[in-house]
């Protein structure tokens, strides 16, 4: 705890000088100050993050049905079971054609939103808020949106509208996965409720540019629009772009409510990697040993991959490197 | 703010912390209502219902929750459409319900997860309908009290048969004939429900195979049901069904909004359809599928459980009893008040008014004469592997044999697992 002289000198003294004298005896109400502060988050960490970890590998290595205490050793059956697993393999093909469409769309889209904002020179304020948005919409309440108003089958859905005026019969977007137009559904409501936020980093990482580099290229001949876009502000948002990439894919990784309210777990596709888990271990067969085993699985590919894509990307290497 | 008007602040604050958490922590211990006793007024009990979707079954739930007086009941009512999920997941922890309803299914009792409540039962066995004490019963013990069994049939609107001159059909093939002629630009001919799930087992029994055989062991997998997921597949890209439909196939909306003309739902829905549609309706079990089958009807419905690793099995065993076997103008009301429900006592059922004429007694016709009750062999695992047939083979186009040698692997797993 401090002493009553720092309070009075607190109180006379203006900040900056304060900052600057040097404090003693405070070391350890410093060590005591960092656990109060970081304790309550660190035990939280602890009880909801690391022990349900230990856990989850602990489970994977026992035969668990219908209990999280289990007492049967399996050794690697558990991983072999989820391996051999066509709905769990299959499941990572839906991820990967998922991010495949969601990652480069979105990269675009937030992007190009970021340059409109960026030039406007009135409301600039009210388009960011506008387009900012739909961020904090729930997943699953702009799934259900999307399922019972825009895409439902009947014909007075807005989707059914639409393709109705060019004489096309109505669509079962979800339930036919034939043509898969699931795809359009759940790309779209995923589009809609997180171009926004990349927008933002996007916009941030514009007003960065320094406008001399601008007028640099302007002296030099380089022409306004696509000529300066591709060599001065694409390359200048490099960081920002491998940053955007890398939450995208993770964020696809993680891609369960929208799948799950849309496509459900009664249907064999469109199951994505944490759908297939859920349905193992929480589902019908409670069959949590499979569960995290697939569970660890997954995590080892999120690691591998992204430390992947790190040494591609050159993604923690900071600017000055690219 | 500086460092030190910052430690300042620190202190006071922590003081006033401190003493709030002083005073807080004994207000907090009495204060926690996990529904799982420590109030200090008696028993706690909680109890898990899935959402019924007829208006007033929940506070009527309450109600009778409330009339209790040996133990405060609190009730979780469940939105959307895992229960299973919820339930089953909650069961393994410290927060799971003391009381549940749900369907009979022998993990529940084969992983000790449900109570053995045939000494609350037998006094009235003779009571309730046999199929329901049968449906619930392993080894000689009855594990759960049915409350309400709800055939589930097609309902088809007898104006728009008439206008399209089509008869009602006896057989798969004229369903599918009928849909396609009672189809026009705004009306579907048929709804199965948007994943086609609630036909699975309608389907398996008018095909004349049953989900397991006696012995339990794989009973679906026959030529008839083959024949029957082909002619499923055939209507499913007719263009005569409605699919994607904004509810499923237990709201009667689609049908009382003229989504379409026949559709397959439970008998909870009559009284919403009646009111909509006044006496153009008429019911009909699933029919037939090929020369071997027999039309049926999926006698479902919801039963009350025990969790025997519960706080309290005994107080809610006597809850249990004091509902669902003592109070029968609840449980007639339960059955009869809201939406329409077969009440498996027969001393209850025969003083049901609302069910002797018209087209709910034609309901408990098909009930009595074409209906099939759950084989409490059949667990959450094997219906989702038949979830799996119909996305595979009806809804993606696959060969049935393949879909169904899938099933087989799955199912044989389970039974092997359950049964030795």
């Amino acid at each position: 705890m401090s002493t009553t002289t720092t309070r009075g000198i607190a109180r006379s003294a203006p900040a900056g000088p304060a900052k600057a004298r040097p404090r003693q005896g405070l070391g350890a109400n410093r060590t005591l100050n960092f656990w109060l502060f970081t304790g309550p988050f660190l035990i939280g960490l602890v009880i909801f993050v690391f022990v349900p970890i230990v856990w989850s590998v602990w489970l994977s290595f026992y035969d668990a049905r219908f209990t999280v205490t289990p007492s049967h050793f399996v050794g690697l059956d558990n991983y072999r079971h989820m391996l051999s697993n066509s709905d769990f393999t299959g499941s990572l093909v839906t991820f990967t054609v998922f991010a495949a469409f969601i990652v480069p769309t979105t990269w675009a889209l937030a992007l190009g939103l970021a340059l409109l904002v960026h030039r406007l020179r009135l409301l600039r304020a009210f388009f960011r808020s506008v387009f900012f948005l739909p961020t904090a919409c729930s997943y699953v309440a702009a799934a259900l949106i999307w399922k019972m108003s825009l895409f439902n089958g009947v014909r007075f859905g807005l989707a059914n509208t639409v393709v109705g005026w060019f004489g096309v019969d109505n669509i079962a977007w979800v339930s036919n996965p034939s043509p898969p137009w699931y795809w359009l559904v759940v790309v779209t409501v995923r589009l809609w409720l997180q171009s926004g936020f990349y927008m933002i980093l996007f916009l941030a990482a514009l007003q960065n540019i320094p406008g001399e580099l601008y007028e640099a290229a302007a002296i030099d001949g380089a022409r306004r629009g696509w000529q300066t876009f591709r060599y001065i502000t694409l390359p200048q948002l490099r960081a920002t772009s491998t940053a955007v990439i890398l939450l995208l894919l993770i964020a696809a990784y993680q891609a369960f409510d929208e799948f799950y309210n849309l496509i459900t777990t009664r249907a064999t596709w469109g199951q994505t990697p944490l759908m297939v888990l859920y349905k193992t271990a929480l589902g019908a067969s409670q069959d949590y040993g499979s569960g995290s085993a697939g569970a660890v699985i997954l995590t080892l590919l999120i690691c591998v991959v992204t430390l992947f894509q790190g040494r591609i990307m050159g993604f923690g290497r900071g600017e000055e490197s690219t | 703010m500086s460092a030190q008007s910052n430690s300042h602040w620190d202190r006071r604050t922590l003081l006033r912390a401190a003493a709030g958490l002083a005073v807080a922590a004994p207000l907090a211990a009495c204060g926690s209502n996990n529904g799982r006793g420590g109030g200090g007024s008696g028993k706690q009990l909680q109890q898990y219902f899935h959402a019924y979707g007829e208006a007033g079954v929940e506070q009527a739930v309450k109600r009778y929750a409330k009339a209790y007086s040996k133990a405060g009941v609190s009730t979780q009512w469940i939105t959307g459409a895992d229960y299973e999920t919820k339930l089953f997941a909650a069961l393994l922890t410290q927060q799971a319900p003391d009381v549940f309803e749900f369907h009979p299914q022998i993990q529940l009792v084969k992983s000790g997860q449900v109570a053995d409540l045939t000494d609350i039962i037998e006094p009235v066995k003779d009571d309730f309908n046999p199929a329901d004490i049968a449906s619930h019963s392993y080894d000689g013990k009855i594990y759960g009290v049915r409350m309400i069994d709800d055939p589930q049939f097609l309902f088809y609107r007898k104006s728009m048969l008439q206008k399209a001159n089509v008869a009602v059909p006896t057989t798969l093939e004229e369903l599918i004939e009928a849909a396609a002629k009672l189809t026009t630009p705004k009306v579907k001919g048929l709804f199965l429900g948007n994943d086609l799930h609630a036909v699975e087992a309608p389907l398996i029994w008018s095909a004349g195979a049953e989900t397991l055989t006696a012995k339990n062991e794989i009973g679906y997998h026959t030529d008839g049901v083959v024949e029957g997921l082909r002619q499923l597949r055939k209507l499913f890209t007719s263009g005569s069904l409605l699919l994607d439909a904004p509810a499923d196939f237990w709201d009667p909306s689609a049908i009382s909004q003229g989504l379409c003309a026949i559709q397959f739902c439970g008998m909870w829905a009559m009284p919403v359809m009646q009111q909509a549609l006044g006496d153009d309706l008429g019911v009909l079990p699933f029919p037939k599928v090929g020369s071997k089958g027999r039309p049926s009807v999926y006698n479902g419905g919801w039963s009350m459980f025990v969790n025997a690793k519960g706080g309290d099995v005994d107080a809610a065993k006597e809850y249990v009893k004091w509902l669902w076997i003592d109070q029968k103008q609840y449980q007639e009301d339960f059955a009869t008040s809201y939406g329409f429900h077969i009440p498996p006592r027969t001393s209850i059922a025969a003083r049901a008014d609302k069910l002797k004429s018209g087209l709910p007694a034609e309901g408990v016709k098909l009930f009595n004469t074409y209906g099939h009750f759950d084989n409490i062999g059949w667990t959450q695992a094997m219906w989702s592997a038949w979830d799996s047939v119909i996305a595979d083979c009806v809804r993606k186009g696959g060969d049935p044999e393949a879909a169904l040698d899938k099933a087989d692997r799955t199912v044989g797993r389970e039974l092997k697992k359950l049964f030795g």
